[in-house]
This record gives structure tokens, C-alpha cells and sequence, in this order.
């Protein structure tokens, strides 16, 4: 039985974590994710949870640590932010490579320098390579729904991937939203206990984390890429399990409005809900355009990207973040998994909403009318930009 | 549970028992006469079967595991270099929780973590604070050889004054490492743990006591251990084990508990040996003049006699 409830994003994040009944939480605190481990050291001190909370002395042992506990078997979660995030650089590609599967909320946030607490992306692209399954949230709902699935598929027997669930930090991070929270019952028959194949255990003595020397690391990588390549059917298995479960129907990439569409723009997390606001309005005046936004960051979805933009001749891509000396990274590996199909959309990068920078309603609605004109006369810019003086 | 160690067999050795079960296989491929695989083998009897190991990146680590083998014949897991003490805290939390919530069977598994000194008092510092500060259960140990040996022995906080390094090597400007060597076991003890000791390897049912008295203790426990290495230190590896005698008959490095507080020298000979006899057989110390020794000998009287003061303290206080 599910009930309706107004929750912010970082509350039904910590709400899915009790309702997975995780067993370890290992966290650091840092702007926008304070939120979040904060509510779970709550609900561990009222007895809400039985969990152990490990306040840790840094991101970079609130990672370590949850090795050690997914090693153990234990069910583990964080949650950090934009510099956490790097500073845990090093543990990130540790977790996927030694088959543990974590969860972790990322409230993203810029990095250094000038500090910023903001929001942007470029915490995430910095990580895009860690090996980790990656996905965005546009919503409370979603942040929920997603941090019960990412349990399920990072935990599966076939995937055993650590699974991080992206949330842009303060305009979703904290804002209270109406949701459904799913009764304990559902979530128990969605997500089953946790049962890692090879712990730590004296009765059956095994070697985690050895030296690969070169005549083993390549053959040890390829199978890395090619189980996460394969994850790719559980993790839509496992979605379609939660519709059957809870009625919510979640995709790799979502289409919106894109029937007939002539241009389409492309952007993730929280602001696909303001770009679906413009597509509304513009579709409303007669204009053939539709949004499409990636959910599924990692493994990238090539062949739900390419099904999306087909027919299309425009595509617009929102980047928060700059990979410098190189533009958009979202923009790059979109207009690069497009590049072999036959008849593929013109595609025009923009950056922008860096660092908490607002992008309203107006801003995509320049966004749509330069990329078009880019599109159709092409630009001697490298990067186009929206909403930067 | 099982009860095979209690079945294997132990022999008597000096004074106690040891189980002649060996839970580090050979066919390693550690340093012939490297005090670490002593130090290691030794503890891993002290410890029994009923553990888990979590280990830092390091000679240990990368001598014992060249996939697809191992010589760990108990349960072992490395992840980097610097996080030993995080990894040991998620360890030994994630048992807690999984043997509270009937998952894990409560048997007394223990958690024993371990990495050389540049894990322990350089690059590992911060985590394995941390983990002394927040109480986990485990034991630390460290196996100091003084310097990053596993890279090709580059000094670390732990290299000892005047001691020739690749990275601080001795020249006409310099006599290698112009600083102090880290007191580290001072710092574990700064945490108010309950156990911190100092050990070697020559000193093997001393090594051994102290690592079974770190595991059984409840809460955070440090054993610091002194690895003689030939190949950084420059000797040859049938002077092991009198090496490790001689660091701790000069007083350069006594052997020492020190419990809730209370520190206690195990080893107190009635006159010091001179330094000189410990450093002559190094080629690290090669370079050292006379004067250089004469100074080096004050550092250690010194440092020895304020160790013999916190004992005198602690016992007067007793």
C-alpha cells in the first residue's frame, strides 16, 4: 500500500535506504548531501533502522570502508558531493573492479576552484570512467524509486556493480516534493536480502584484490566492460519488475513529446522537468519539438539514443559541465554515438548552469532558437553557451 | 565452527606453543632473508584461522598475490595503498551488524589490518587515525622496514636520521635523511587505545604474544614491528634476525607495551650496545663519519632515556 507524501529529495533517499533495510552506512558530510546521511544517523539512533553508521573521517574512507563492509556481505550505502566525489577518486574505480556493489547518492555539486556548494555536473563527468552504473534523477520520485532499483540491480548476482543515483544538489537535493512512498511489503518483494557470493569468511579463505600482473590486468578489464555491458539486461529487467511492483515505468532514455519532432533537446536530471515546461509551450504553438533525457548514464545507451533522435534533424545538447580544452562531454558522446547512423540529427553542444547558475524557462527557450539557427548556418564557436555573460 | 586449528598440531618453541600450521603459503616471492615474511608468517600463527586480513598496497601485498595465485590461506583483501584503516573499519562493522542480525554466525572473528610504514605513518595516516579514534575492533600491525622498499626504497617518515635513501640519498650536501623517524607508536597511543606494542621478529615468541594480545583485545590495538630488509637496507639476508636483535640491544629500537597508558619495556638490558655495531653492518649508514655515529648515538640515549622515564612514570603511578 502505498501513500502520498511530501518529502524532499534527500529525505526519500534516506527513506529508500531504511526501506532496503541496508546494514552499513559509511558517510562524510558535505553540502548538498548533508541531508541525507544525517536523516539515516537519525533513523539509526531512534532505532528506526538497524544499521550500523560509520561516521567516517573523510570521502575517502566513507568509500574505503564501504568496501570493506560489501566485502563482508553487508548491504551498503552513501552519499557525497561534487569534491567528496573526487576526493574518493581513487576508491570509485576500486568498488566495480573488485565487484562490490554499493549505493551511492551523489547530490551534485561543482568543484573547486572558485569553491562552490552549487550545483553542476562536473562531479559526475569526472567519474563518468570509474566503472560504476550511473543514473539521474529528475524528482523525489524518482530519487526514491531509483535508489530502491540500484539496490536491486547493483546486488544481483549476474551484475554486482556498485550503482550511483545522481541528484542535482539544491534544486533537487532539497526541495519537497509530493511522492508515493510504497508500502514495506512491495519493497521487500522487489528487492531481495542481499547475498554476496564470496565474502569474507574463514570457513571458505579467499584472496580479494590481488596484483594483476600484465599478462592478467587486460583480460581482467575486458571481462570488467563486459559484465558491465551485460548489466544492461538486468537493469532493464529490473525496471520493468518495478513497474510490475509499483507502477512507475522507467527507461534508459526518456522521450518526451518527440512524435514528429524536427529538433529535439537533449538534458538530464532536474532540469528535464524545466526543459519539459519550454517543450510544452513551444509544442502548444505549433512547434515540432520533443526532449529527450539520458536516465541511464552508465552503461551509456547507445541503442535507446539512436531509437530516440531517428527522424529527427536538429538535437540540442545540455551540458552543466565543461571538460576543458574539449566543450560538452555529454554533447561529445552523444554527437559520437550518433556519428554511424545513416541519417543522424545535426547536434549542437550548449554549457551551461555551472555552479548553481539558474537556467529558467527563458534560457532554454534561447537555447532552443541559437541551436536551431547553429544547426541550420553552423557557428565558428567552439562551445555555445547559455545563460554566461 | 570449525575446530581444525585446535586439531592441527603445535610444537613447543622456546616458551610456548606454537601450531606448525603455516597460513602463509610458500612459494611467495618476498626478498630472501626479508624480515617482513618472518614477521608475517609469525603473526599469521599468533592469529589462528578465526580472522579476516585487510592489507595495504605494499611488498606484502604484491609479493604474496601475483594473480592467479596467492599464498594467503585466510581470508584477505586488498583495495590501495592508503585506506587500510577505512577498509578495516567497514570489516569489522559490517561483521558486527551481520552477526547482531543472525546473518554471520558469532564465532570471535577477528580483524587484523596491516601495511608498512609508509601506509601506516605517511599515506595511510588519516584512515587509520580514524579508525583508532572511532574504537573498531581490530589490530593494526605495521611492518616498518623505514622506508618505500616496495618502489625501490625511497625514504618515507619513517626512515631513520642518516640513513641513505634513493630519495634522499647521502651526498656531499647531505647525509640522506636529515630528519627524525616518526614516532608512530607514540601516535597510536596518542589515541588512548588500549594496546600499542613494539616488536621484531628475532624476537619471535615476544612478536607473537603481542600480536595475539593485540587481536584479543577489545577495541583498537597497534603492534609495531621492525622488519629488517636486505635490499634497502643493504645487507645480506643471513643477518636478519641478529640485525633485529642488535636495533633493539642498542635501544634503537626497544621492545615496548604499552597498555591503557601504561607503558612497560619488555626487553631492558642492563647496558646499551653501541650503535654503531647495528649501523656498520647496513649499507644505508655507509656514508656515516664518525661524528655523524657519535650523534646519532646521543638521539638514541636520548629517546631511550625518555622511554625509561614514561615506564618509571607508569609503574610509580601503578
Amino acid at each position: 500500500m502505498s501513500k502520498r507524501v511530501a518529502l524532499e529529495a534527500s529525505h526519500a533517499v534516506a527513506e529508500a535506504a531504511r526501506m532496503a533495510n541496508v546494514d552499513v552506512i559509511s558517510a562524510y558530510p558535505i553540502t548538498p548531501q548533508t541531508h541525507i546521511p544525517e536523516r539515516l544517523a537519525e533513523m539509526v539512533a531512534d532505532g528506526e533502522l538497524n544499521a550500523a553508521y560509520i561516521p567516517v573521517e573523510s570521502e575517502h574512507s566513507a568509500m574505503s570502508a564501504c568496501l570493506g563492509a560489501a566485502a563482508i556481505g553487508a548491504r551498503t550505502f552513501t552519499a557525497t558531493a561534487g569534491p567528496g566525489l573526487e576526493y574518493m577518486h581513487n576508491v570509485l574505480y576500486v568498488a566495480p573492479s573488485m565487484r562490490l556493489p554499493v549505493v551511492m547518492t551523489v547530490a551534485n555539486r561543482a568543484l573547486s576552484a572558485p569553491i562552490s556548494i552549487w550545483g553542476d555536473h562536473s562531479d559526475v563527468m569526472a567519474v563518468r570512467d570509474t566503472g560504476w552504473i550511473q543514473v539521474f534523477c529528475q524528482n523525489s520520485q524518482e530519487a526514491f524509486d531509483l535508489t530502491i532499483w540500484a539496490f536491486r540491480v547493483g546486488e544481483d548476482r549476474s551484475v554486482l556493480f556498485p550503482v550511483m543515483v545522481h541528484l542535482d544538489g539544491f534544486p533537487l537535493s532539497h526541495v519537497v516534493e509530493p511522492m508515493f512512498l510504497p508500502g514495506q511489503a512491495d519493497v521487500d518483494r522487489f528487492l531481495p536480502r542481499f547475498q554476496y557470493p564470496y565474502p569474507l569468511d574463514p570457513d571458505r579463505p579467499m584472496t580479494h584484490g590481488a596484483l594483476g600482473p600484465p599478462d592478467i590486468y587486460s583480460e581482467a578489464k575486458l571481462a570488467q566492460e563486459m559484465a558491465l555491458q551485460e548489466s544492461r539486461n538486468v537493469i532493464l529487467q529490473a525496471w520493468k519488475e518495478f513497474e510490475d511492483v509499483f507502477g512507475r515505468r522507467y527507461s534508459p532514455v526518456e522521450e518526451y513529446r518527440t512524435e514528429g519532432a524536427e529538433t529535439l533537446l537533449l538534458a538530464m536530471g532536474s532540469y528535464t522537468e524545466t526543459a519539459k515546461i519550454v517543450i510544452d509551450q513551444r509544442r502548444d504553438h505549433g512547434e515540432a519539438i520533443g526532449l529527450i533525457s539520458i536516465r541511464l548514464w552508465r552503461p551509456f545507451p547507445y541503442e535507446e539514443l539512436r531509437r530516440a533522435v531517428k527522424g529527427a534533424g536538429r538535437l540540442i545538447v545540455f551540458d552543466r559541465c565543461i571538460s576543458f580544452g574539449m566543450g560538452g562531454p555529454v554533447f561529445s558522446e552523444v554527437r559520437s554515438a550518433l556519428y554511424d547512423e545513416d541519417r543522424r540529427p545535426k547536434v549542437v553542444g550548449f554549457v551551461g548552469g555551472l555552479g548553481g547558475r539558474d537556467v529558467p524557462e527563458k534560457e532554454f527557450g534561447y537555447l532552443i532558437d541559437r541551436g536551431k539557427e547553429v544547426a541550420d548556418r553552423g557557428s565558428d564557436r567552439m562551445m555555445e553557451t547559455v545563460g554566461i555573460r | 565452527m570449525k575446530t581444525q586449528e585446535a586439531k592441527r598440531k603445535s610444537v613447543k618453541f622456546a616458551d610456548g606453543e606454537v601450531t606448525t600450521t603455516e597460513f602463509l603459503a610458500e612459494g611467495h616471492n618476498f626478498c630472501t632473508g626479508c624480515g617482513e615474511s618472518l614477521g608475517i608468517r609469525m603473526a599469521l600463527k599468533a592469529l589462528g584461522e578465526n580472522v579476516i586480513a585487510v592489507n595495504a598496497t605494499g611488498c606484502a601485498e604484491v609479493c604474496t598475490t601475483p594473480l592467479p595465485y596467492t599464498s594467503w590461506r585466510i581470508p584477505w583483501i586488498h583495495t590501495l595503498f592508503e585506506n587500510v584503516g577505512a577498509v578495516v573499519s567497514g570489516v569489522e562493522v559490517g561483521l558486527k551488524i551481520l552477526v547482531s542480525k543472525g546473518r554471520i554466525e558469532d564465532r570471535g572473528i577477528k580483524c587484523v589490518a596491516m601495511g608498512g610504514d609508509g601506509a601506516t605513518s605517511d599515506i595511510g595516516l588519516q584512515a587509520l587515525s580514524g579508525a583508532f579514534e572511532r574504537g573498531h575492533d581490530f589490530l593494526y600491525i605495521c611492518w616498518d622496514n623505514e622506508a618505500y622498499m616496495n618502489t625501490g626504497i625511497q625514504r618515507s617518515s619513517a626512515t631513520p636520521y642518516g640513513a641513505a635513501t634513493t630519495t634522499a640519498p647521502a651526498g656531499k650536501q647531505s647525509i640522506g635523511q636529515i630528519t627524525r623517524k616518526k614516532n608512530m607508536p607514540a601516535i597510536a597511543a596518542a589515541h588512548d587505545i588500549p594496546y600499542v606494542a613494539t616488536a621484531s621478529p628475532s624476537y619471535r615468541m615476544d612478536l607473537m604474544k603481542k600480536i595475539k594480545k593485540g587481536a584479543e583485545t577489545e577495541g583498537p590495538a597497534y603492534v609495531h614491528v621492525l622488519v629488517p630488509c636486505p635490499t634497502g637496507w643493504r645487507h645480506g639476508g643471513e643477518v636478519t634476525i641478529e640485525l633485529g636483535k642488535l636495533a633493539v640491544q642498542t635501544g634503537i629500537f626497544p621492545l615496548y607495551e604499552i597498555e591503557n597508558g601504561r607503558y612497560k619495556l619488555n626487553a631492558d638490558p642492563p647496558e646499551l650496545k653501541p650503535v654503531k655495531e647495528y649501523l656498520k653492518m647496513q649499507g644505508r649508514y655507509r656514508h656515516l663519519s664518525d661524528a655523524d655515529i657519535e650523534k646519532i648515538q646521543a638521539m638514541v640515549n636520548a629517546d631511550y632515556a625518555r622511554l625509561k622515564e614514561k615506564v618509571a612514570a607508569s609503574s610509580a603511578s601503578s
